[in-house]
């Protein structure tokens, strides 16, 4: 059940897209994302729908493992369309019923959300399933390390995040272990009213909880033992360099936005 | 740092936890161990939960620091919290739940971890990963993620680790602990290796007894003392000691004990299976 989460999780290969830099893809990712809030029509929006499955055909990542990481967020998508279905009164009316007027702009603005949500979440979860966890934390601690001067730590923040994403597995299986643990023992978790499942709860998070503040001081050891005293001073065994198949991304990325400008300008904006 | 004939020192060295409750004192976790180490030394630490086994390996490379008495590690006192950095470059602590000393979500950049710590050159931590992670055989799985490998593989990454740093001792506290028998076996191995190859020193601190006679010494402990300290042969010696205090002894010297009950003449000294075997040729030929 929690193993089936596929958001967040890489999937190792050597296309274009895995080999590019991971400061430069995140840096770009992000300008993609701006682009899609750009986007005031349709005909704009459709151009970076398409850039976007033709980074996901480029990337070599299998359709079905991001079609199923669609299946959690269907609801979201359905939701925020048919709410500008209703709240749209602009335009020809196609149905009206009571208090609910469905017009043709209506509609077409819920087709445009969903686009945009679709497209979101297909950019944004390129870039973890392309990017290996390590660097792209290490892209972060590099981007962001400008921060220094307003003394916010990055180098322990970007630490702080690869220990969490080191110890997610594990402590997926632990939860899997203590609940059979606890059904072994006759735990009741599937039946009863919301209330009385989230009580039954109770005994796996108190173990997971304990269990992982003694892993924490474990680890606190370990780090210790191999000399961990913050980012200071530290070196790090892979240097991040710039190819020119990264500056070549940057030119596609900024091509990209001028069109969505010149196609904006030229049709009708929807929003 | 001085030139010392040992690495590890431990004079009159007391130690004990402090309680959570305030009034309550608890009882020495170690009591006035007496304890030096050769460089180049294979030291197996046997004793039951509860004997200080592990503050032992606590105390070696100043992640605690004694209540009294004194630990001079590679020459330094582990109390001056100036060395505390210098000390860990020295002797390096190898724990017994592999999955909660990985740092990196990748083999390779966790063995990276130690010398970055330290600052090493790019190139440098390459050229050290590369070779640590062959000399405990790992280096197929570079590019692996930890949680996917068995415990024996995670446990040889974590030596990897500290064996990356260059230390010249390696402490291990109950690293085959959580390991089946496949992974026990590896791990011994690779510490084997470490000692006879590399000539790194190497205290192991274990509770099977049939892991401690690879060592060249062992040193049993028993409520926050040590009970005894010798080769594997002298130590085992003391069946019954080593019984009142809980512990066995080898099964292959067991056998060969109670084989001595009929057959008074059969040799004594007997440690391993293969040696058991090749003695038991031999008495029944004769």
């Amino acid at each position: 059940m929690i193993k089936d989460i596929t958001i967040g999780q890489f999937f190792p290969g050597k296309s274009f897209i895995h080999k590019m830099d991971a400061r430069a893809k995140f840096s770009l990712m992000f300008a993609f994302i701006i682009i899609i809030f750009v986007c005031k029509n349709l005909v704009s929006l459709g151009i970076v729908f398409g850039f976007a499955l033709f980074m996901i055909i480029l990337s070599k990542v299998a359709i079905k493992t991001i079609l199923k990481s669609f299946k959690m967020i269907v609801f979201i998508i359905i939701l925020t369309s048919a709410l500008q279905i209703f709240y749209n009164s602009k335009g020809t009316v196609l149905f009206d019923w009571w208090k609910i007027k469905v017009t043709d702009i209506g509609m077409l603005t819920a087709l445009f959300m969903a686009v945009r949500i679709i497209t979101l979440i297909l950019s944004s979860s390129l870039l973890t399933y392309t990017t290996s966890p390590t660097l792209l934390t290490d892209a972060i601690e590099r981007l962001f390390s400008p921060l220094k001067i307003l003394r916010i730590n990055v180098s322990t923040l970007a630490m702080m995040m690869t220990i969490a994403l080191r110890f997610i597995p594990i402590l997926i299986d632990e939860v899997d272990r203590i609940m059979s643990a606890q059904k072994a023992r006759g735990a009741d978790l599937e039946t009863g009213g919301l209330i009385k499942r989230a009580k039954a709860l109770l005994p796996i998070f108190i173990p997971l909880f304990v269990n992982s503040f003694r892993r924490a001081f474990e680890l606190a050891y370990a780090m210790e033992c191999r000399c961990y005293k913050g980012g200071e001073g530290r070196t790090r065994m892979t240097a991040m360099k710039m190819h020119i198949r990264d500056f070549f991304a940057v030119f596609v990325i900024a091509g990209l936005l001028a069109g969505v400008i010149w196609v904006n300008r030229v049709f009708v904006a929807l929003i | 740092m001085r030139d010392n004939e040992y690495i590890l020192q431990f004079n009159n060295v007391c130690f004990r936890y402090e309680g959570d409750e305030e009034n309550v004192v608890l009882p020495l976790a170690l009591d006035n161990i007496n304890l030096n180490i050769k460089k180049g030394e294979f030291v197996a630490v046997l004793g039951h939960n509860g004997s200080g086994k592990s503050t032992l390996a606590k105390l070696c490379n100043a992640l605690l620091v004694p209540e009294s008495g004194k630990v001079i590690a590679a020459g330094m006192d582990t109390s001056d919290s100036i060395h505390e950095y210098d000390i860990r470059q020295h002797i390096g602590v190898v724990f017994q739940n592999p999955d909660n000393q990985i740092v990196a979500t990748i083999v390779e950049e966790d063995v990276a971890f130690g010398p970055e710590n330290l600052g090493v050159e790019p190139k440098e931590i390459r050229r050290r990963v590369d070779e640590a992670l062959k000399t405990v055989g790992m280096y197929e799985y570079r590019l692996h993620e930890p949680h996917k490998l068995s415990g024996g593989q995670k446990q040889r990454v974590a030596i990897a680790g500290i064996l990356a740093m260059m230390t010249d001792c390696i402490v291990l506290d109950e690293p085959t602990a959580m390991l089946d028998p496949i992974g026990r076996r590896e791990v011994l191995k690779t510490i084997g290796k470490l000692n006879k190859e590399l000539g790194i020193t190497i205290v192991f601190i274990t509770h099977f007894m049939n892991e401690a006679v690879a060592a060249d010494r062992v040193i049993i402990m028993d409520s926050a003392k040590i009970l005894l300290d010798g080769t594997p042969k002298e130590v085992f010696k003391e069946r019954n000691l080593l019984k009142k205090v809980g512990l066995g002894i080898p099964p292959a010297a067991e056998l060969a004990h109670k084989l001595r009950k009929t057959l008074p003449d059969f040799p004594d000294g007997i440690l391993t299976a293969d040696e058991f075997a090749e003695r038991f040729i031999t008495y029944a030929r004769a």
